[in-house]
């Protein structure tokens, strides 16, 4: 992988979506860069575009025009194959609903991704052995996701994340299905992660306090960036 | 790692999986048991005939091996027969057809039990009166019939005289002169056996039998135990690949439902799987290895099942319908059973391979 001083690269960004004969503008012009070991939080109401966005940088969507580059792959030229490859090596997800395979241990859950990247799944390797203990759930390997609480299952989802060594971590509402003390400890553990081990971090919410846990704020309206701040962090 | 991913879905599922397995078994044993019941119908004729002690079968012409004609060679012939060098005896039987895959055999009583060996009773007596019938002991278990019971076929009732051990040509015995007086054919029979001198002299009197009687069909019987094939019985092969055909057409589309249903369960797994970057071949890999998966227990199950079926079988109508296990179509069943499960699994296969990741993890 290239080491550009931006990893996420977006310019004059749009995605159109077709729903029979309407056309729904779904992003409109974005322009975004997103420095190597940056945490940025994308806010914004529903239908703004931050989900379009992120589902774009991540491979999961073609844009309509523009150009995307992440971790140096023009996702803009990029085909389904090389969107999948985008997602096998350099992004890895967190949602809000965990998205853990359910009839997997936690373990079982972490060697997948770390098979499906192409990585020895066998035994883990000290420095994922130093993240799941980070996280709290070395001692929670060995349960499925229906065994373990909310928090539990999105620190497992976190650890299967960070597996792979992911050049990006896009976090989707990580904290929308937890409470309080939960979504604080998760977002911690995001902003330690992204100190620590300077991973970069994009991450969408529409909780303004957890927001502010990111180096910088983009917020979207409608399909474009309105604002872009810094935080206190 | 794909594996215990596998597994562990098959596991999830218990119903689901029971269900197809049980559903691909259905083939397999349908497979395994017609082709047994085939091969144990050839293998049983195979020891009736060596059982009557004979070294040439005569039949009439425009006969084949395994179609019995109506009596049509004169009995004179068996006289004639008789005489010829090398010789020692000849028989005649006259077959009648009494249901089903199940025939009566009309013997002269002293002649057969002179060239057999005679029967070996396990209770009752030799045929005397002209109603009198020898069943074998499978036959009377299948009927129910006990020694001085009263058995129904060609259209008059016969008396049971006596029942012995199975193996002499037929599982159902009366006169032989009765048989043709009831068909209306006095002085014919169906076929006859010959006993020679030296049995190994049998292919130089058959080879000496087709110059003379031109368009008699004979074989020595021991050419007769090899040439009594499945694949020798007219349309009993085209009969197996009908079986074959259906059991691949059940196989493909009880799986193909079946990996349609858990492609559309897992939608949001396999989205799951998706967006950590697994390739198109990283899933299709995983709904076929569950498809093969399927497909091996459902061929296990169906192998047990023919042993089932065997037993049934066995209880019911051992004479007509014997059972083999034929160890050679298990891996053929079993192929079949995967193979359509594997080809079964490939449309669910491509529907989870194209599907959007986005649409996928939103699925509930």
């Amino acid at each position: 992988m290239n080491s550009p001083k931006s990893i996420i690269r977006v310019r004059d960004l749009w995605k159109v979506y077709k729903m029979g004969k309407v056309s729904v503008e779904a992003l409109r012009g974005v322009n975004l860069e997103v420095p190597s070991g940056d945490f940025l939080s994308v806010v914004g109401p529903s239908g703004s575009g931050k989900s379009t966005l992120f589902n774009i940088v991540g491979g999961m969507t073609p844009p309509t025009s523009g150009e995307v580059v992440v971790g140096g792959l023009d996702v803009s030229k990029a085909g389904d194959d090389g969107r999948t490859e985008l997602r096998r090596k350099y992004v890895s997800f967190v949602f809000q609903k965990f998205n853990l395979l359910p009839n997997l241990t936690a373990r079982d859950n972490i060697r997948t991704a770390l098979q499906i990247a192409g990585m020895p799944s066998k035994k883990f390797a000290p420095d994922l052995v130093d993240i799941l203990e980070l996280l709290g759930i070395a001692d929670r390997l060995d349960h499925k996701p229906s065994e373990l609480s909310g928090g539990e299952q999105q620190r497992v989802a976190i650890a299967r994340a960070l597996a792979t060594h992911p050049a990006i971590l896009l976090a989707d509402e990580p904290t929308g299905n937890l409470d309080t003390a939960n979504s604080l400890a998760v977002l911690d553990l995001l902003r330690d992660l992204n100190s620590r081990l300077g991973q970069t971090i994009l991450m969408i919410t529409h909780n303004a306090e957890a927001a502010e846990y990111g180096h910088r704020v983009v917020h979207m309206r409608d399909g474009e960036i309105v604002e872009t701040r810094s935080t206190r962090v | 790692m794909t594996f215990k991913l596998v597994w562990e879905n098959v596991r999830h599922k218990p119903l689901r999986t029971l269900l197809s397995v049980l559903l691909i078994a259905g083939p397999v044993t349908l497979i395994l048991t017609l082709v047994g019941i085939s091969h144990g119908f050839v293998e049983d004729s195979k020891k009736r005939s060596a059982g009557v002690g004979a070294d040439v079968l005569f039949k009439a012409p425009g006969s084949s091996l395994m179609q019995f004609s109506a009596a049509t060679l004169p009995d004179k012939l068996v006289g004639a027969l008789a005489a010829e060098p090398h010789v020692v005896q000849a028989t005649g039987t006259v077959v009648a057809p009494i249901g089903g895959f199940d025939s009566m055999i009309g013997i002269e009583p002293t002649e057969f039990t002179r060239m057999s060996g005679g029967f070996v009773f396990v209770e009752g007596k030799p045929l005397n009166g002209p109603d009198d019938i020898l069943v074998d002991t499978w036959y009377a278990a299948q009927r129910k019939l006990k020694v001085g019971g009263k058995f129904t076929a060609l259209g008059r009732d016969w008396n049971v005289a006596g029942i012995v051990e199975p193996g002499k040509l037929s599982h159902v015995f009366v006169r032989m002169s009765v048989l043709q007086d009831l068909l209306g054919n006095l002085g014919h029979v169906s076929q006859i056996f010959l006993k020679l001198d030296d049995p190994a002299r049998a292919p130089a009197v058959v080879a000496a039998f087709k110059t003379k009687y031109d368009g008699y069909p004979c074989w020595p019987m021991a050419d007769l135990q090899s040439l009594l094939s499945v694949d020798n019985v007219p349309l009993l092969k085209t009969f197996i690949n009908v079986i074959v055909g259906i059991g691949v057409f059940f196989g493909f589309t009880v799986v193909s439902l079946s990996m349609y249903m858990a492609v559309l369960q897992r939608t949001r797994e396999i989205g799951i799987l998706k967006s950590m970057g697994a390739t198109k071949s990283f899933v299709m890999g995983l709904i076929l290895a569950e498809a093969f998966l399927l497909g091996l227990g459902g061929t296990a199950l169906g192998i047990a099942l023919s042993y089932v079926t065997k037993s049934v079988m066995m209880a019911v109508a051992p004479a007509s319908l014997p059972q083999a296990i034929v160890y050679i179509w298990w891996p053929i069943a079993g192929g079949v059973a995967m193979g359509a499960a594997v080809l079964g699994a490939v449309y669910p296969g491509m529907l989870a391979v194209r599907q959007d990741p986005i649409e996928a993890l939103a699925y509930e």
